[in-house]
């Protein structure tokens, strides 16, 4: 990584800050990216990454402070700004149109007016150029993530950046997937392109940056060479105490417990124009076993969870839950089953975001309650069932409410996830089904989650784990399975299975 | 530049201040207006906002007025809490009132109330029916629920243009599409106050509205079904993650909502006209949408509305007889009002600052 142009720095940042009504998202932030430079930027959710790119990125206007490129103040106020300075943007969530192809997406988004034909010719030299395959004339919804984000890059990469910058580029991609976006971000490096990398994978910063600036509460804690510093302290840095590992919950012995649901030839057709068709899902889960389902976003993992709470109904023997039928009974039986679901998407499905955390327990509970009670329970909201076991999910979990019983969508992502996995641990379940549990949820909160789980299985029940984070699966399951293009592989120990060997269940080689 | 912050907690200031403020403008708009078109300002002014309250047979005028409005936006607050869009309360008010008159036709020599009794449940039906029309093409089709209750407003204006002047037409009315006079037993019948006697047309219809408001908000915000209603609503997906059943909820949604068109339809026609004739509304089913959602679809709110709008129309029926300004003149206010009052919801919900762009 290093050259003769190490000692040159193409953008500096001084005392700039960014305040959004009274709250101070970034405090006087100082750094600087040398040419040719792969530099982290770290921090927890919240801690003001993103407000700090999109002020380079011309997106958000500081309040304060400076912004030297080459050693001259600039004043970058909309990202064709920004571009024009050499500075492009890799977001994490694409905004690319599905329907349209890969050429026509980077043209809508070029700033100089070029033919087609001309532009496609372009592409084909670029991709060849980093090491990015990608087909111009291929419509973006036959793509895959990964190479989605390759169209991404390579739009960056035709206004010949000076500084490419990069949010959380992995979380959407398989091992061997990010092993390739590693060499092409090394290659680009030497050739003198500095990249700003965003991450809170701690390893991968390790792995791939020279530098990384540590951001908590809006403020620089540390900015020093990867090389000095050890993922421990990098983790303790970026959240402002020790980390507290997880009590090690030895994983359970299982293999004598019953079946406590076992899913057969489940077939489901797409939920949308763009979304993935169940092709003859099998699987058996027993008591008191975690079992990890792997895989890159948009596999039919939406789908999967549909299918096992309910919400999408096929033939009653798909799904068999001790010796029930259920694939065809609803959601509501399924809970009153003994069966529970965490969805991967917090707010407007799980909960609904504008109603109190009461009415968000009732919302899954109100089955239970009327169960026990006379007619005139089933139809008068119980609010004080309701307001109770809210109080006990909020306290046993440690939900840190702004206010007093707060709106759903005033808790913070990693609060939130918490009292919904909270609220499903409370209705005490047999089986409970969770998709990407600590999706974008802080380390401590994450933690917490994961040896609740783990704590769970330890009581006897079954877990069903839909996630992307690898780390993650290895951490808790005992067998893991990969889910790819709707079908899903057959479970293995975990022990015995590597990550290349699941990076080629992914489907990418 | 203009910056919109949204607010975290509502500001009571400005929920008091902001229709002040929105009828403070349109005052101002209005008087322009007619001083561009030259008609007196503030004789135009006094005719439009306070005549309707100049006497007391006047005031009681705007009950009369309100009635349907408010009934039938008390209904439309069950569907578009549900985000169900049912365009089409004008019709369910004309098949309910149909439905009832026709039945009470049968009976003419009755003289009970159990007569008025069977036609408020006969409007309802008549109107829940109609509504279902849209509702079993929305659940069993994805049939686009807008559009087939609009349409149905034309199918039953010309129905009952068809009833009237056919099977059901009085051969004593010298040609005119009337049916013959309700029986005794179906008219409701003007209140007689108390030592103030008869107060313009006002009828003992309006009192169920002082049955229904709280019987509805009751529903909404204390049982299951309402919370159902305002779920599904808010977010779909979280309202199937719930276990709620969504083509129950859109069906109940658009029957109740029809129903209660119906028994609007029922009461405007008893109570003020005595027989069917072709036109029983004037746009209420409409109008009523527009009631529905000033009422911030809360019930007591729509009561509030459905005053307002009936206001505005008897100012601009008063403003029309004694200073001959058209309708259309005075429709622009009842426009700006509107205008004025959601364009108010922006400062309720957002803190609006000004800055100086650098």
């Amino acid at each position: 990584m290093t050259n003769n142009l190490d000692s040159m720095t193409f953008i500096e940042i001084q005392n700039l800050s960014k305040t959004f009504d009274q709250f101070l998202a970034n405090d006087s932030i100082s750094m600087n990216i040398k040419k040719g430079e792969i530099h982290a930027l770290l921090g927890e959710n919240g801690a003001g990454k993103s407000t700090l790119v999109k002020c380079l990125y011309g997106v958000v206007k500081p309040t304060a402070g400076q912004i030297l490129i080459n050693d001259n103040h600039v004043t970058i106020n909309n990202p064709k700004e920004a571009r024009s300075y050499g500075i492009g943007m890799v977001f994490q969530h694409f905004s690319l149109f599905p329907a349209l192809t890969v050429s026509e997406n980077i043209l809508i988004s070029l700033d100089e007016k070029i033919t087609k034909k001309h532009l496609e010719d372009k592409i084909s030299i670029t991709a060849k150029q980093w090491g990015l395959p990608i087909e111009p004339t291929k419509k973006v919804l036959d793509l895959s993530v990964g190479e989605q984000q390759r169209v991404e890059i390579i739009r960056c990469l035709l206004q010949n950046p000076k500084l490419l910058i990069m949010d959380e580029p992995t979380s959407v991609l398989s091992p061997q997937e990010i092993n390739q976006l590693f060499k092409v971000l090394r290659r680009l490096a030497n050739s003198g392109c500095s990249i700003l990398y965003i991450s809170h994978k701690l390893n991968e910063i390790k792995q791939i940056a020279s530098k990384v600036t540590i951001l908590r509460s809006g403020q620089v804690i540390s900015s020093t060479s990867t090389s000095k510093i050890s993922t421990t302290s990098m983790a303790e840095k970026m959240i402002g105490k020790k980390v507290k590992k997880i009590t090690k919950i030895s994983k359970n012995s299982f293999l004598n417990s019953p079946t406590a649901i076992s899913i057969n030839n489940l077939n489901r057709k797409k939920l949308s124009q763009f979304g993935t068709e169940l092709k003859k899902i099998s699987f058996n889960v027993k008591y008191g076993e975690i079992l990890g389902i792997a895989g890159v976003a948009g596999n039919g993992q939406v789908e999967l969870m549909n299918a096992l709470s309910g919400e999408t109904l096929g033939n009653p023997d798909e799904i068999i839950f001790e010796d029930k039928k259920i694939g065809n009974t609803n959601i509501k039986f399924r809970r009153s089953l003994g069966l529970e679901f965490v969805p991967e998407e917090r707010n407007g499905h799980a909960t609904v975001p504008d109603i109190n955390l009461t009415e968000n327990t009732f919302l899954t509970f109100y089955n239970a309650y009327s169960k026990n009670n006379n007619f005139l329970d089933n139809i008068l909201l119980s609010s004080n069932m309701s307001s109770s076991d809210s109080i006990s999910i909020i306290n046993d979990n440690d939900v840190r409410c702004p206010y007093s019983n707060p709106l759903a969508d005033q808790l913070s992502g990693g609060n939130l996830q918490k009292f919904i996995v909270g609220r499903s641990l409370k209705a005490n379940p047999k089986v409970l089904i969770i998709s990407q549990p600590t999706w974008g949820v802080d380390i401590g909160a994450a933690n917490e989650i994961r040896s609740k789980l783990l704590l769970l299985a330890k009581a006897g029940k079954a877990i069903i784990l839909i996630s992307q984070d690898l780390d993650e699966i290895y951490e808790i399951s005992n067998k893991i399975c990969v889910i790819n293009n709707g079908s899903l592989s057959t479970p293995k120990i975990t022990s015995k299975i590597s990550a290349t060997d699941i990076g080629i269940l992914m489907g990418i080689n | 530049m203009i910056e919109f912050t949204p607010r975290k907690i509502q500001s009571s200031f400005w929920t008091i201040l902001s229709p002040i403020i929105s009828i403070t403008i349109t005052i101002l708009i209005g008087s322009l207006i007619f001083k561009i078109l030259s008609y007196p300002v503030i004789e135009s002014l006094y005719q439009v906002f306070v005549s309707p309250f100049s006497r007391p047979d006047r005031i009681a005028d705007i009950f009369v007025k309100a009635c349907p409005l408010i009934i039938i936006g008390l209904g439309l607050i069950f569907c578009f809490k549900a985000n169900i869009w049912n365009i089409g309360a004008e019709g369910q008010f004309i098949l309910g009132a149909l439905c009832a008159g026709s039945f009470a036709l049968l009976f003419p020599e009755t003289k009970t109330y159990t007569l008025l009794i069977s036609m408020f449940l006969i409007g309802f039906v008549g109107g829940a029916i109609w509504a279902s029309i849209p509702a079993i093409l929305k659940v069993r089709l994805n049939v686009n629920e807008i559009l087939v209750s609009l349409m149905l407003v034309y199918v039953a204006m010309l129905f009952i243009d068809f009833i009237v002047r056919g099977p059901l037409r009085d051969p004593m009315s010298f040609g005119f599409p009337l049916s013959k006079v309700y029986p005794d037993g179906a008219i409701i019948s003007k209140v007689d106050f108390p030592f103030i006697g008869f107060l313009g047309q006002f009828h003992y219809g309006i009192f169920i509205i002082l049955i229904l408001c709280p019987l509805i908000w009751f529903f909404i915000n204390k049982t299951l079904p309402g919370f159902q209603i305002k779920i599904f609503g808010s977010s779909s997906r979280a309202s199937e993650f719930a276990g709620f059943n969504k083509n129950k909820i859109t069906f109940y949604v658009l029957l109740v909502s029809g129903g209660l068109s119906g028994v609007a339809g029922v009461i405007e026609v008893s109570a003020n006209m005595g027989r069917l004739q072709p036109e029983v509304s004037f746009g209420y089913g409409f109008t009523a949408i527009i009631v529905a959602f000033l009422g911030r679809l809360n019930p007591y709110g729509v009561v509030i509305a459905g005053i307002i709008i009936a206001t505005a129309k008897l100012g601009a029926d008063n403003a029309q007889m004694v200073l001959g300004i058209p309708k259309v003149v005075t429709g622009i206010f009842e426009g700006m009002l509107l205008f004025f009052l959601l364009a108010g919801e922006t400062i309720q919900k957002y803190k609006i600052s000004i800055r100086k762009t650098n």
